[in-house]
């Protein structure tokens, strides 16, 4: 006999976004001296000048729960009507459980369903694909999409590689039904051939050794990482495009993964992205935050460019894995205004 | 045609000039990347790339870091076109 099984939405889209970028604002000058760097060296080899360390009373949670009730405020849904929450993460301290639950906890709606998931700076294009499914398939109504990293507990501060790179902060989006595509299909996969590339080492079993090797940071081979991004990414990020139906010349927005302007510069010239396409460059002050950094790049955006809302944007995200995601959206649109129910 | 190491020299100076902006003229055999033409470790890798793509052969990530001068990447470009 065969199952009964409704798809009652034929679309999704995103709703709002919501930013968390934490209160210490850290110029390259106090990153510098352990790294025997300069100011102008970084700005030269990421286009970074700041970037934003979480305060004392920052957490994952704390962070991503601030970005999460901006997105749900400005969705005109209330935190009732969100049925399941992902959260895009590789910094929660905890094994388990999972940080979505200690999320939908403190949000008031401990009923959603809740889960994490690992895919580095990829997290979150990964988490919006997901979601778009899962609305389209009736599995849920309305998804909590968060992207939340607090890098600065796992960045070696002498690390030449990484310590002027890596940043906290976070963002998230509310994912609901449609009558129309806002959201492509997902282009994503892996090359885990080149696993290695960016690490977190020793393991949590090696830190409980006798003798132990001390406490796990990120590691990056940064010109392996940066010629896979470059040139691997830009074919993906345009065939998301093209899947979607769109190109160069139609799309209004592109965001990609803040992970470094010579990257996002790079991969733009490697698309041949037109001079009509604005681009999110918000590493310049907010640093690489991993999975957060798309959706805190998107609502920057958003606040610089407020006639973009609404319109098309390419999103990408590629990382430790490594692992990548792109999709085509529409921005969300104007904020809701309105208090909620 | 097999490559010569003149067209391989004026290839390098075209690539390197278009993607870190280093007047051609400056560029010879001799000259250090980094030391001499600035060339830093990220803009070394698009001189790679398009050398890989102009010349048709594979330069691996390896062996970015073993070109040391513009001699060394003509040199291991003429190797590898064989």
């Amino acid at each position: 006999m065969a199952l009964t099984f409704t798809t009652p939405n034929s679309h999704s889209r995103i709703l709002s976004v919501g930013a968390y970028r934490p209160s210490r604002i850290i110029p390259n000058s106090e990153i510098v001296d352990r790294i025997d760097s300069s100011d102008e060296w970084i700005r030269e080899r990421s286009g970074i000048e700041s970037r934003r360390f979480a305060g004392p009373d920052d957490s994952v949670i704390t962070m991503a729960l601030a970005a999460s009730e901006q997105a749900i405020t400005r969705s005109g849904l209330s935190v009732s009507d969100i049925d399941a929450v992902i959260v895009a993460t590789i910094t929660y301290p905890f094994q388990t459980p999972s940080a979505a639950t200690e999320l939908i906890l403190k949000l008031g709606n401990p009923k959603a369903a809740a889960f994490d998931i690992s895919a580095a700076c990829a997290g979150f294009c990964y988490g919006v694909g997901m979601a778009a499914d899962l609305i389209r398939c009736g599995t849920a109504q309305n998804v909590l999409v968060v992207g939340v990293e607090k890098l600065s507990d796992f960045t070696d501060p002498d690390d030449r590689g990484t310590a002027f790179i890596f940043a906290d902060g976070a963002g998230a989006v509310v994912i609901g039904k449609s009558e129309t595509a806002g959201i492509g299909p997902m282009i994503w996969g892996s090359d885990a051939e080149s696993r290695d590339a960016i690490l977190m080492s020793p393991s949590w079993i090696d830190l409980k050794a006798p003798g132990s090797v001390g406490w796990p940071d990120i590691s990056m081979q940064g010109q392996t990482v940066f010629r896979w991004a470059v040139y691997q990414m830009a074919p993906v990020a345009l065939k998301a495009l093209k899947v979607a139906g769109l190109t160069p010349e139609t799309l209004a927005a592109f965001v990609p993964h803040q992970a470094n302007m010579r990257i996002i510069d790079a991969m733009a010239k490697s698309m041949k992205l037109p001079e009509t396409v604005a681009i999110a460059r918000d590493v310049r002050v907010s640093g690489n935050t991993s999975a957060a950094s798309v959706p805190i790049a998107m609502d920057a955006l958003l606040t610089e460019r407020p006639d973009l809302h609404g319109k098309s944007a390419l999103i990408i995200g590629f990382g430790a894995g490594l692992v990548y995601a792109a999709q085509a959206i529409e921005l969300p649109p104007v904020p809701n205004k309105a208090p909620n129910k | 045609m097999a490559l010569t190491q003149d067209a391989v020299l004026a290839g390098i100076k075209e690539i390197v000039e278009e993607v870190a902006g280093i007047p051609a003229a400056s560029i010879e055999m001799g000259k250090n990347f980094t030391d001499d033409l600035d060339v830093d470790s990220l803009s070394m890798v698009e001189v790679v790339v398009a050398a890989e793509e102009r010349f048709g052969v594979k330069i691996p990530d390896e062996q970015v870091t073993e070109l040391k001068t513009v001699g060394d990447a003509v040199n291991f470009i003429l190797s590898q076109a064989k």
